[in-house]
């Protein structure tokens, strides 16, 4: 899955208006075999204080779900205008989301963290399924989350 | 109109219909299953409070606590210890076992609801709901057409095995598919947002500013105020978000818990739409309310069975419903058939009468009634139609009278109507009445006076047919030979005779049923269900005719049983009094729902003479309800031709029969047997005012002795044969 209105992801704060100050960001996030209906997953970004900065995906399209990503509802206030344009379907259990995007650049090694919620139809929400923090260093290692996802890799 | 729409819809949608209903079929049956495995539900009036607490203190890392429909509580838990996922014993608090949600029933709920294809398998079943909708409207008008009005939508469907099937069941499984698919709906729309489901607009979460320790989860007083049962789920603080809340959610709304002072913050109480959502969705799943689910479960079931019979009967009406050949165009036709049938049993005569003017030079063109219009080179105009159960138009005919009023006026050519139906109705032959009266009005002239025929009689197709090539000043006779179904090899297994003594020789003829599998009865090639009352149809060898004989069994006595008397010179009862055991027959069973005993306790009047016993006989055998009947049978001789005495006597024992009176003509002292329903007077008219159905069998004169004798015995309480005729409670089976 690859956005070609990525560059909208970031519609605020992290928005870039030239690409020389941004960068390819490829997300790659595989989930588990959890035994479940597919799951909504929530991707955003916090600061080091864990105010929220903006949403870079959300994937699952009925917004009656959303009260489910409660970390995703808490940072931004439930606002549906902060993911107009980034939604995309749920992911079933076992599959592979990848979502490509561009990023600020000032927004890697800056102590910035990506937080992915997570949660599926009877089954828990997992807030914070997984946190990665923003740096360079950390591109191409693969995460595991709480409960959901098996691995998540962010690729410059 | 509504055939129309109901068997189109009902063959599309078939399998779409077949899928839901197994898959809610199966789905019904699960939450009564885990209504019997909910662990130890505590006491009425246990607080989200109390339960919270004991689950905090006997396991650290309680994430979520949660109700489900069937009552059980289960939590999800961090860190170590207890299963993640737990069931959680109410009265304790303790984990009790880890909780494995179904993959079945998730499976077949996505099966049920979208076919496993997302939002367009989801519009998929909504609109397979909307397509039942329309099956149940359509149905529903349908039974009621055919049982003469919606007043009277509980009466005993008639027809042939299959409709009485198809309709008995679809009144029955009403009751669940009406809930079932309205719910369904309900839910589709609201799934598609084109009616709110009412769940809460998504808001900022409320803030708290850390001013004190968290208290117990068990002294928060919002907690200690909401009862266990109303509890949907409640998510515990994260311990890494020092400001986090509770969150509560219930079957009345949801809202957040501060934990420094167990107040709550920032409720939203579920509006109208939520609430209707949550009892529709309820009365849909049976999640919380078990026994509902089995109700429409069995419902679910029956809908295999509605869409196999339908399929069956609208396969059978096509059937009869061929192309007439040779059918000349309607612009060139000088003949005009036009065909109004309901079972189509009338299409196969106008079929002989096409056959036979074409043979004759003319130019047919034979088509239902309904499609009535201008024929430009016509010189005379048939019209051969039924009448359906309650006098009104058949399937091909109900648009006619419509037609004809909107024609410029009426034709150069004239008009001969022929009604065919079955005297034992109360509306004999009414459409073709109405349908003669028209066209008079209308200033159409007559070819023939309006004629009538009882019971598809052969005879009577024929002799109106010498006064129609009379009327056309021609000479062709019309011979219709009854399209026979399939016939069965039947073979003698016992025979009883009686009356050889009194020259009026009659047998009691058993024959051994067929073996008959269930696909040859569902697509009618075997020996179909038959009751005492219906008809064996007989051919002789060489023979295209059958001889129609009641049958005094019926198919769960495991044998077809008939009642013959051995008429000089007669063809088929010669025939049958020479069979010796092991010798076969060829025959058909031709349903007659008509003759049958009317639902209920009520008691039965049955009379009959000589042979005429047969089905009355198979009336009492089947009462194995030990609903009161009263034999009345006349005979020649009690030494000679007393049918089935031996069997009578022991019915009389066990209670089948309640009472018999008898009378022989050739005893001193005897009559026939309408002269002892005149002695016991008193009796019949107290039987018959509480209710009595009164059925008689036999020839025709002792037919008409019984009924003038009832005229007589009622005439005092104001009662006639006619009348209870009219009730559906005075039946008679003539030969």
């Amino acid at each position: 899955m690859k956005p070609t209105l990525a560059a909208l992801a970031l519609s605020l704060a992290l928005s870039v208006s030239a690409p020389a100050m941004a960068r390819s960001v490829t997300l790659t996030t595989t989930l588990n075999a959890y035994g479940g209906n597919g799951a909504y997953l929530a991707f955003y970004v916090t600061d080091a204080a864990g105010a929220y900065k903006g949403t870079l995906w959300m994937a699952g399209n009925k917004t009656k779900y959303y009260s489910h990503l409660t970390g995703w509802q808490r940072a931004s206030g439930g606002r549906l205008a902060e993911i107009d344009g980034i939604t995309g379907a749920s992911v079933g259990a076992g599959r592979t989301l990848k979502v490509t995007l561009d990023l600020a650049d000032t927004l890697f090694d800056a102590g910035y963290s990506l937080r992915i919620d997570a949660a599926a139809e009877d089954m828990r929400d997992s807030p914070a399924e997984v946190v990665v923090p923003l740096a360079t260093a950390g591109a191409g290692t693969p995460v595991a989350g709480r409960t959901y996802i098996r691995s998540f890799t962010f690729d410059l | 109109m509504f055939r129309r729409i109901h068997a189109f819809l009902g063959l599309l949608a078939v399998a779409l219909l077949l899928l839901v209903a197994a898959s809610g079929a199966v789905l019904s049956v699960l939450p009564a299953i885990e209504h019997t495995q909910v662990v130890a539900a505590p006491a009425a009036g246990t607080s989200v409070a109390s339960v919270a607490g004991r689950v905090a203190a006997q396991q650290p890392g309680v994430e979520t606590l949660k109700r489900l429909p069937s009552g059980a509580v289960i939590a999800y838990f961090t860190g170590d210890g207890a299963p993640p996922t737990s069931v959680i014993d109410p009265a304790t608090g303790t984990p009790v076992a880890a909780y494995v949600p179904s993959s079945v029933q998730r499976a077949l709920t996505n099966l049920h609801r979208s076919l496993f294809l997302g939002d367009a398998g989801r519009l998929a079943m909504g609109l397979t709901a909307l397509a039942l909708l329309v099956l149940i409207v359509s149905g529903l008008a349908m039974t009621a057409r055919r049982m003469g009005g919606w007043r009277r939508m509980l009466g005993r469907a008639r027809g042939s095995g299959m409709q009485r099937v198809h309709v008995d069941l679809g009144r029955l499984a009403l009751v669940g598919l009406v809930p079932s698919t309205l719910t369904a709906l309900y839910l589709s729309l609201a799934t598609f947002g084109v009616i709110p489901d009412g769940s809460a607009p998504l808001t900022p979460l409320p803030t708290m500013s850390v001013s004190a320790p968290a208290l117990p989860v068990g002294e928060l007083t919002a907690l200690g105020r909401v009862d266990l049962e109303e509890l949907r789920e409640l998510t515990f603080p994260d311990p890494a978000q020092p400001d986090d809340l509770f969150h509560l959610s219930t079957a009345r709304g949801e809202g957040f818990i501060d934990p420094t002072t167990g107040s709550l913050l920032a409720w939203h109480e579920h509006g109208v739409a939520a609430r209707l959502y949550d009892v529709v969705y309820m009365l849909h799943t049976g999640q919380g309310l078990w026994w509902l689910g089995l109700v429409l479960g069995a419902a679910a079931l029956c809908l295999p069975i509605l869409g196999v019979t339908g399929a069956v009967i609208w396969w059978r009406r096509r059937r009869t419903q061929v192309a007439v050949a040779h059918d000349a165009t309607e612009t060139h036709a000088d003949t005009v058939i036009l065909v109004g049938s309901e079972g189509g049993s009338t299409w196969s005569f106008a079929r002989t009468l096409h056959a036979t003017l074409t043979a004759h030079g003319h130019r047919v063109h034979t088509a239902p009634m309904n499609e009535l219009r201008a024929y430009p080179a016509a010189q005379r105009l048939l019209v051969l139609t039924a009448t359906y159960g309650d006098g009104t138009a058949p399937a091909s005919g109900g648009a006619f009278l419509e037609r004809i009023e909107a024609m410029p006026g009426a034709p150069a050519y004239p008009v001969a109507v022929l009604g065919f139906g079955d005297r034992q109705f109360p509306h004999f032959c009414r459409f073709a009445v109405d349908v003669d009266a028209a066209l008079a009005q209308r200033g159409w002239t007559r070819l023939l006076p309006l004629t009538t025929i009882d019971r598809q009689s052969a005879p009577s197709f024929a002799r109106w047919g010498a006064t129609l090539a009379a009327a056309m000043g021609e000479a062709f006779t019309v011979t219709h030979v009854p399209e026979r179904p399939r016939t069965h090899r039947l073979p003698l297994v016992a025979r009883i005779d009686y009356g050889e003594a009194i020259d009026a020789p009659t047998a009691v003829l058993r024959f051994a049923l067929p073996p008959t599998g269930l696909v040859a009865r569902l697509t009618g090639r075997g020996l179909p269900r038959f009751a005492a009352g219906d008809l064996l149809a007989v051919v002789p060898p060489g023979n295209t005719v059958p001889r129609y004989y009641s049958l005094a069994s019926a198919s769960a006595d495991g044998f077809v049983e008939i009642c013959v008397r051995k008429r000089p010179g007669g063809l088929c009862s010669g025939l049958l009094h020479t069979l010796a055991v092991g010798d076969t027959i060829d025959a058909f069973v031709k349903a007659n729902p008509q003759y049958r005993p009317a639902r209920g306790r009520r008691p039965v009047i049955l009379i009959g003479a000589g042979a005429g016993i047969g089905p009355l006989a198979g009336f009492i055998r089947a009462n194995a309800a030990r609903r009161p009947l009263h034999l009345y049978f006349g005979g020649r001789s009690s030494a000679s031709d007393f049918l089935y005495e031996r069997e009578i006597a022991g019915w009389l024992d066990e209670g089948r029969l309640t009472t018999l009176a008898t009378s022989f003509s050739r005893e001193r002292g005897g009559g026939y047997v309408q002269d002892r329903v005149r002695r016991d007077a008193e009796r019949l008219r107290s039987l018959i005012a509480s209710g009595a159905h009164v059925m008689v069998c036999g020839g025709r004169e002792m037919a008409n002795g019984v009924m003038r004798t009832l005229a007589d015995v009622l005439a005092p309480i104001g009662l006639t044969p006619l009348a209870l005729k009219a009730q559906g409670r005075y039946s008679e089976d003539v030969y």
